[in-house]
């Protein structure tokens, strides 16, 4: 995209997020119920985790604390995603009801209009409550830190923002090529539930199933070991952000040929 | 008017067959749930043999069966009742002459009876073949378990019926949902086991209906609870059922009057 292209969609963001602050303000109780109920589903995961280490020391290898922290690592990219890839309903309302047909006739890029459509900017303190509970693990755990951390976290995030942001698309896409794919969404929701927890606990196929093929491990376990010495495992926290790149790539693509395939509901 | 209610629970069987997606991609995440657990779980323990009075073989044991009889409990009637009020055709279903929430429960009980046969049966073929699950050899067990998921069903549908008829009295009970299924899954065993919790966590879940719906059956199915104990968690789900119908009258009675279609 070329500097004038990011000034107009940049625009078009503000313009959006205008509108959601409105429409926001008048149900201004849903909001925070909305911020409530998505703690929730993270103090649920956290309190497993609490729960579980009142029986045990460590978790193949792995402190509480370290646990914690990644935890606290994945709910960042978690909110980001959230923020800006609230797709859950693609299917319902784009395809089913027709919407996308209108989303074609406007000159900005589809997915980037859907995007800014169903933008969420509740799900950003999720990431911020991450952040905090991160930082507090990183103090518990007495680690180190170093001028580049603030840069090495940013551009994890943004790594890990692209897996979730790449396969997501890819499968909001599938709606373009088959019928009622309902059962899908939860599908992935469920499987990333396997990259928060130390990828050491896994077997094999469950390792190399979150590492290349949908590669949640670096959505979590894999980024945040570059800062937990010593799980320093430096390559594959390294690879993240290639790894984004490459599978938002591959989710771009698959959205942008869907589209072109893409002949209407029909009705 | 019996047969009426029977043919919704039939008519509900073959919707859920006609969406197969839905099916096969139900099971391949209870697969990777059970999964999941199973690895957590293992690790936890590591070297361990009883962890909270379970041994690594109940464990896994509780993870499958609890997965399995969620399958079976577990519905959508908070969303469906919230729909119904939200898009105002719960006005014209009350002018009918059934029960609404009865309809709804058979529906459920549809649904559930569809996961049940097609689904938990299966599935628990296949995970006792992956993972190494401990069946019980008793009969009797094997009778009150499933007379327990039954309690399980309607305990579980009593809470989804109260928290899908707040729809009646908040323009959006969408948050409220969300917290009960969470609060459903954290509390009532099908993450944790109940016993795991701190002591004060446990007394505190005593006086809920949370451990109804999983600890309970799925403690019975392990053979953690026997006897006496497995007679008294049958009673501690038979009261719940009974207690949970008095706020539910409560609420209809009051949505009733207030009914408000939004839109329409």
């Amino acid at each position: 995209m070329s500097a004038s292209k990011w000034a107009y969609n940049l625009s078009l963001f503000r313009e959006y997020l205008g509108n959601y602050i409105k429409t926001r303000l008048t149900y201004r109780a849903d909001f925070w119920v909305e911020v409530l109920s998505d703690l929730l589903f993270s103090a649920m995961n956290l309190v497993f985790i609490f729960v579980v280490f009142g029986h045990t020391p460590s978790l193949a290898g792995w402190s509480e604390a370290e646990v914690v922290f990644v935890y606290g690592y994945f709910m960042i990219p978690f909110g980001v995603f959230g923020t800006f890839f609230n797709l859950w309903n693609f299917s319902e309302r784009y395809i089913v009801k027709g919407e996308m047909d209108r989303v074609l006739t406007r000159p900005a890029h589809s997915l980037v209009q859907i995007m800014l459509e169903n933008v969420d900017p509740a799900s950003l303190i999720g990431s911020l409550v991450g952040l905090a509970i991160m930082g507090s693990a990183w103090a518990t755990l007495g680690l180190p830190f170093d001028w580049y951390d603030p840069l090495a976290l940013l551009a994890m995030v943004i790594g890990s923002v692209l897996i979730y942001a790449g396969l997501y698309t890819a499968l909001a896409a599938i709606s373009f090529y088959s019928d009622a794919p309902t059962g899908i969404v939860p599908l992935m929701f469920n499987i990333q539930n396997y990259g928060r927890y130390p990828i050491q606990i896994y077997n094999k196929g469950i390792r190399f199933l979150l590492t290349w093929v949908l590669p949640f491990a670096f959505v979590g376990v894999y980024p945040a070991s570059f800062f937990l010495d010593r799980h320093g495992d430096l390559e594959m926290s390294l690879l993240t952000p290639a790894v984004g790149v490459v599978v938002f790539a591959f989710g771009l693509f698959v959205w942008n040929r869907g589209v072109k395939r893409y002949r209407g509901a029909g009705s | 008017m019996t047969s009426a209610y029977f043919d919704l629970i039939r008519i509900r069987f073959l919707m859920m067959l006609a969406y197969r997606v839905n099916y096969y991609s139900g099971i391949i995440i209870y697969a990777i749930n059970i999964g999941a657990y199973y690895f957590t779980w293992k690790a936890i323990y590591g070297n361990a043999q009883t962890l909270a009075g379970f041994t690594v073989d109940q464990m896994t044991t509780y993870v499958a069966v609890s997965w399995m009889a969620r399958a079976f409990y577990f519905n959508n009637l908070d969303r469906e009742i919230a729909n119904d009020i939200r898009d105002g055709s719960v006005a014209v279903q009350m002018t009918r002459p059934y029960n609404y929430l009865l309809v709804k429960m058979m529906q459920g009980f549809g649904e559930g009876l569809f996961r049940l046969t097609l689904f938990m049966f299966p599935g628990m073929v296949v995970v006792s073949l992956i993972f190494p699950v401990e069946l019980p050899t008793d009969p009797l067990r094997w009778v009150l378990f499933f007379v327990m998921i039954w309690f399980s069903f309607l305990i579980n549908s009593q809470l989804n019926i109260l928290t899908g008829l707040f729809a009646f009295f908040v323009e959006n009970n969408e948050g409220l949902m969300r917290m009960k299924r969470v609060a459903v899954d954290l509390l009532s065993g099908v993450v944790i086991p109940v016993a795991f919790f701190p002591f004060w966590a446990r007394t505190v879940l005593e006086w809920t209906p949370f451990p109804a719906i999983t600890y309970l059956p799925s403690s019975v199915f392990t053979g953690r609870m026997a006897g006496a104990e497995a007679w008294q968690a049958l009673l501690v789900q038979a009261v719940w059922f009974a207690v949970l119908i008095v706020p539910i009258l409560v609420m209809w009675r009051a949505s009733r009057r207030r009914l408000f279609v939004q839109g329409g």
